[in-house]
Order: C-alpha cells, then structure tokens, then sequence
C-alpha cells in the first residue's frame, strides 16, 4: 500500500472500530483517534478529558499517580496508603522501581505500609491511629528519612485532617511528614496524582535541605523511576561524559535528593508529563534550567548526549564525542545482529506518558515501525510533542478503550503490541506477540547504552519466538 | 410492624416529641422500639432516665468491631417496656457520622433487634437529611412512614421543605411516604395557619399540633416524659392524641417540595415575613 492508501485504510478502520458506539460517545471518542496525514502535521487528538462512562479505560487514579509513580520509589522515606487495605496492597511492588540499600534499614521501596482502615476508623476518623502508625514507623525503622501519607478516597469523603497530623507528628519525631492529597476520585486519570504528588514535593521537601555547593557538573535526572535500573543506565552514561549526577527524581531516590533538586546546574527531564509541574517550579523560583532527554535507542541516546553537552563546556563536550565514539561500535553489533531479524516489522503501542513518543526511535534503529501509538493520561502538549516524531499513516489514539486497542490490532495486524499488564493476555491469547512497555516485561533496563541490547533482545524474543508458528491467530488464513 | 423515622430541624424537639408520644403509644399497649440516629445520642433519655445510654458504636470502638457486640448490651429496656437504642457516633468534626448510623442500624436488624411482637419502631434522625447515612432509616425496607417536626419558624419550614425533598427522592424509588407535619409550637403568629398551608402546599397533613408548655420542660430535667412525669396533665393529653392519630393515620403521601420562592411567599401571605 502506498501512504496515501495506508492512510485512508486507516481513517476507514477508525470510522468502521467506532461504528459500535451510540452517537454521543462515538462523537466524543473520535476526537481522540487521528491518523497523520499531510495535512495534519501539527495537530493534536484531543487528550487530557474524561473517560466515557461506559467504556473500559485502561486508566488509573490519583493516588496512582501520586504513591505508585512519583512517591513509591523514594526509598529511605515510608510510604503510608491511608485507608483501607486494597490500594496499598494491589499496588504492591509492581511498578519494578529498583533501589539500592538494606531493605528495612535504608531502602523500604520493597515494603507496604497501610493504615488498613476499618468500619470504625471511617465512622470515628483514622487521624489519631495515623498518629500512632507514624510513631511505630520511626519506633521499628529508625533509620527512616521521613513519612509520606497518601491519602486513599475515604479519607478524603470522611474530611480527615491529615495536614495537621502531619505537622504534629513531624515536630514531634523530627523528621519530614508529607501529607499528600491523592484521592482517587480527583481528577480524570492518574495524571493529576502526579501534580498533586509534585506539589507535596514543593510543599513540604525542595529548599528544606542542608545547604550544599552546587559543582559546575552537577546534574540531576528528573522524572526517571528506574524502572528494572533505567536511571543507573541514564546515569552511567552521563557520568562518562563527565557530568555529575547529584539527584534522581525518584527512582533510586532519598529525601535528601527531593529537598535538594533545585541546587544543580541542570535538570533533565525524561518524564516530562509526571514532573513538569516541578521542573517549572524549581526554574521559576531557583532558576534552575531544564531540558529533555531521550536515551532510547543509539540515534536518540547520540541526539541527547549533544544536546546535554552543548548545555556545558568545551571538556563536557570533548568527552560526550568520546562517548558516543566508545559505544558506536558495540551499538552497531546489536543492530547487525537484530535488524535482520527486525526489520520492517511493525508495532503498536499504548503506554502511559511518555513511551508512546519516546521509544519510537529506539525501534527504529531496529528497523522497525510504529504504526500505532497512543497514551493512557498524556495532555496536548505531549502529543504536540509526539506528532513530528510519527511517520505519515501512524494511528494516534488517546485513552484508547479496550475494545478499540483490540479492533484496531486486529485490522491492522501488527508484528508486536507494546502495552501494560491488563492488555498483555488479550493480545497474547490472540496469537500476537506482546511486551509490557510499562514494567519492561520483568526485563531491563532498557534506557542508555546498557539497555539497548536487552531491549533489542526483548523485541526479538518476542516476535521471533517458535510460539507464535504453532498458533494461528483465529482471523489470520 | 409500623417502622416510623422523625426528622425535623436541629433543636425543633424531635427527640422530646418522639419519646412523649412514644410512651403515650406504650400506655395504649403498643410495643415499641426507638432507634436514635444522631452522635449526641439524646433520643432516649426521657425513657431510659439516663444522661446518655451505651451507644452501638462506642462500645464497638471500645471493642474494635460492631461483630463483637452483643444486641443486649445495646438494646435496653426503659419506661413502659421501650426498647432503646442509640447508634451514637463521633464528636463533632471528625470521621463519618452517617456511616455510623448505618453500621448501627445493620447491627440492629442483622441481630434481631426487631422481634415479631414489635408494633412500632421509632427512628429519631439527625436534623436534616444531610448525606446518604441519614437517609438510611428510610431506605428500602426500612421506615416506611415519616414524620416531620416543625414550627411556624422560617428556619423550621425551610428545613421540613428540604427534607421532603430527601422523602421525595426515595418515594419514588422505594414505598417510604410523608404521614404528615407535626408542629411543636413555638407561639409564632398565625402558626397554625401556616404551618396547615405549608401541609397543604407539599401535599401533606398537619397530624397535630403541640401547644408550647412548660410541663414539658419540668419533665424533661427529670429526665422522664410528661406522661410519666405528671400523667394527668393536660400536655400529656396532647401526647395521647398525637399517639392515637399516629396509630389511625392512613393518609400517607409522596411530598410535593416546594421552591424557596413559593416558601418565602408563603411566609408573606402570613405576614410572617415582609416585603
């Protein structure tokens, strides 16, 4: 099929997939569907809204966003889920954020914490057995740096004063408590619970450190969770190029790092739609620039290092050619080994706020093709963002309903789905190779230089496993 | 089994109201049980002749769950053979008042709290239908029957107006119906006249009307109800009637709210308020 043909099968499939919707909510979803054509080069689906009632959405909520995403992986802090026990246990440990340190000494990422809620806590107020649950905190784990409360619904419905509890107990043990309001019934996704999660930071954290001396090298990762050890992939290459990296926000992260972010010469955003808020923040009031990164894939990781490097001197820059340079070979042997076995295959993703744009070169350099992309809670400007980097013919979908992800896979047949856990089994009991690209699949780390292989590796796995020869997928001939 | 929730504005006299027409109803040989809906848990002092009885929920913080409680330690017997219950709650400003109530009144009936010989259960609610856990009494299965406690105050109509509105919501998903306005009176003017208007226009009855008298206040120091305080008095008689109206009414509506602006040309109508 030519473009032009591709596009028109494509904006068919859209009209033919929504066909199944009453006319109201097929005029609402349509506005969240695009195909890129010529003409739309620049345009945006409409993102950032509330869900259809009705439709399954592959969307969390706020407290999602706030514990599971910016708070939980930092890691000598614990981390209460205020209410009862189903948010804190069914968010357990998935999210795959790596840290270093003595687990129940100075890293608690792997624990859960709860308040587990009862009847009478709902009917009396949770406030005073939250005060005593901070008390057992610093009691059983002295070594913790502070105490997070991420409130769950009831406690908002049930009018708590978390705030003030926080501010007694925390004269009290002397240490940072941080109240943080992310009920989930706030907000459409769990987008907002990133904002919330970001204020607290604000609030409660940046600015409240021990004073430090800012190196002229010093650098600070923003918005990497260092899922399956991302962050130390990020990091490595950075610290070869000579820069210093101080703070990660929030993977592998203390207290210390939240309270010190702005005192860097730079901070680098990779996930700009969970940390944007702060990142303005600390560049409104500290004058802390930022920039975006992509270490995705060689092309993009070579893009970055420049970009990164024109941001210091002439030693920055010396060194990050000489990185580049280090890795071109050992790059290029990944790629003769996949892209045979890769190449002109085609993929469709759905991931939250980032991936769907960010990992679109990292396939490329394998020879591969995106043809489908979409995100669970992104906003205008992320898709604003993602367009340019999308061929002509890419289908865009935004809070795309399970129903749609599966018509659209089916008619346009891609050689691999990149989704999360609630999508893997659907596409995989289809006969279609699948990759969670939010949690890496238990693999990683798939950023930088040392990731790369492995994601290489993953995607070939995949798709070139002898599984999918011995079934065949119910609609292929 | 007649199962009837009081509600009312806050301090109009449901509590004393329904517990003087409660034992007037006990004197007739009904058997009767009240149900206080309220934290401050005061809907059954006059009959227990305590400040305040043990309440569900306070003995099941005491115990941790309601599932430890026992349906005789919360279920007491006073004056006449009413059977009192208070489904208490937290202090003012914290937690979920209306979650308490429904906890309390699950424990009630998933318990047995309402034997078969039970002619009448009384629920005293809150002063106005503020959430869903005030609503519970009125719920399916539950009271079918209402009464609103009122006065020819402006507040007190407003209030009966708004919680019509709340009867009005579960009337027409459910069978709970309006028996009509009881006016303790407050010696306003014209206050029978009005509060008949206001009946009229929510489409409704003024059951009775209970003069202002002091006996009722005597008694109530005492912690007893007029009846059993002074039972020849004739403010006990006004009880008597109320109870002898309850028990043959059978006029039971859906309400008919009415707007702030029909309500304030009411009050005008009256005199009560003007231009």
């Amino acid at each position: 099929m030519s473009t032009k043909e591709t596009i028109e099968f494509r904006k068919q499939v859209v009209e033919e997939v929504l066909e199944v919707y009453p006319e109201k909510a097929k005029k609402n979803r349509r506005q969240h569907i695009a195909v890129k054509d010529s003409e739309c080069a620049g345009c945006a689906v409409k993102s950032n809204a509330k869900t259809v009632p009705g439709i399954m959405t592959a969307r969390g909520c706020a407290y999602a966003g706030a514990k599971g995403v910016v708070w939980g992986p930092v890691k000598d802090v614990v981390h209460i889920s205020h209410g009862p026990v189903g948010c804190g246990y069914y968010s357990w440990g998935n999210r795959r954020n790596l840290a270093e340190g003595e687990i129940g000494v100075d890293n608690f990422v792997p624990f859960l914490f709860t308040s587990d809620f009862q009847e009478s806590d709902i009917i009396y107020g949770g406030d005073k057995k939250l005060e005593k649950i901070i008390d057992e905190v610093v009691g059983l784990f002295p070594n913790a740096k502070g105490v997070s409360v991420l409130s769950e619904c009831p406690v908002g419905l049930i009018g708590d004063d978390i705030e003030s509890v926080a501010r007694r107990m925390s004269e009290k043990i002397e240490l940072p408590v941080i109240p943080v309001r992310c009920e989930g019934f706030r907000g459409i996704s769990q987008s907002l619970g990133h904002h919330i999660a970001n204020d607290a930071i604000r609030d409660h954290l940046l600015g409240k450190g021990p004073a430090r001396e800012i190196g002229k090298y010093d650098i600070g990762i923003i918005g990497d969770y260092n899922i399956g050890g991302d962050a130390w992939a990020s990091k490595k290459i950075l610290e070869e190029m000579g820069l210093k990296v101080v703070n990660i926000w929030t993977g592998d992260s203390t207290l210390e790092m939240l309270q010190n972010g702005h005192l860097v010469k730079l901070n680098l955003i990779h996930c700009f739609r969970s940390m944007n808020y702060i990142a303005k923040h600390m560049e409104e009031t500290y004058g802390t620039p930022w920039i975006e990164f992509n270490f995705f894939g060689p092309t993009k990781i070579k893009e970055s290092i420049l970009k990164i490097a024109a941001q210091f001197d002439d030693y920055i820059m010396e060194k990050a050619l000489k990185v580049i340079e280090k890795y071109t070979v050992p790059m290029q042997k990944v790629i003769d080994i996949y892209r045979p076995r890769l190449e002109g295959k085609s993929v469709m993703l759905y991931v939250g706020g980032l991936r769907p744009r960010h990992i679109v070169g990292a396939y490329e350099d394998l020879g591969m093709e995106v043809i489908g992309t979409g995100y669970e809670f992104a906003h205008n400007e992320d898709y604003e963002k993602t367009i340019p980097a999308l061929k002509e013919g890419t289908l865009i979908y935004d809070d795309v309903t399970a129903l749609e992800l599966e018509e659209f896979v089916k008619k346009l047949k891609p050689d691999l789905v990149g989704s999360g856990i609630k999508e893997k089994y659907v596409f995989e009991k289809m006969g279609l190779p699948f990759r969670q690209m939010h949690s890496w699949d238990y693999s990683g780390p798939y950023h930088g230089y040392q990731g790369f292989p492995i994601f290489a590796r993953d995607m070939d796995m995949a798709i070139n496993s002898p599984t999918w020869k011995s079934i065949k997928a119910p609609w292929s001939k | 089994m007649r199962q009837i929730a009081i509600y009312g504005k806050g301090g109009i006299g449901k509590s004393t109201t329904t517990q003087n027409t409660v034992v007037a109803l006990a004197e007739m040989g009904r058997k009767i049980t009240i149900v206080g809906c309220d934290p401050k848990a005061d809907s059954t002092r006059l009959i227990m002749h305590t400040k305040a009885q043990a309440t569900v929920m306070d003995l099941a913080r005491e115990r941790g769950t309601v599932e430890d409680l026992e349906l005789d330690e919360v279920l007491m017997q006073g004056f006449l053979g009413v059977k009192c219950a208070e489904s208490g709650g937290p202090e003012p400003g914290v937690g979920c008042a209306g979650r308490g109530v429904i906890t309390a009144i699950n424990f009630l009936e998933e318990n047995g709290a309402y034997t078969e010989d039970t002619d009448y259960v009384f629920y005293d609610v809150l002063g106005d239908v503020v959430c869903g856990g005030f609503a519970m009494p009125i719920r399916e299965n539950k009271a079918k029957e209402i009464y609103i406690v009122a006065s020819g105050e402006m507040m007190a109509m407003y209030a009966a107006n708004n919680i019509s509105r709340g009867i009005l919501k579960y009337a027409t998903t459910g069978t709970v119906r309006l028996g009509g306005l009881i006016c303790n009176s407050r010696q306003t003017d014209k206050e029978l006249e009005l509060m008949e208007a206001l009946a009229k226009k929510i489409n409704t009855q003024l059951i009775h009307f209970i003069p202002r008298d002091n006996e009722v206040q005597r008694a109530e120091l005492r912690k007893m109800t007029v009846i059993e305080y002074n039972r020849t008095h004739k403010q006990a008689d006004e009880y008597r009637k109320l109870a002898q109206k309850i028990e043959n009414n059978k006029m039971m509506t859906i309400p008919t709210p009415i707007s702030m602006e029909e309500l304030e040309e009411l009050l005008m109508e009256y005199g009560i308020m003007e231009m």
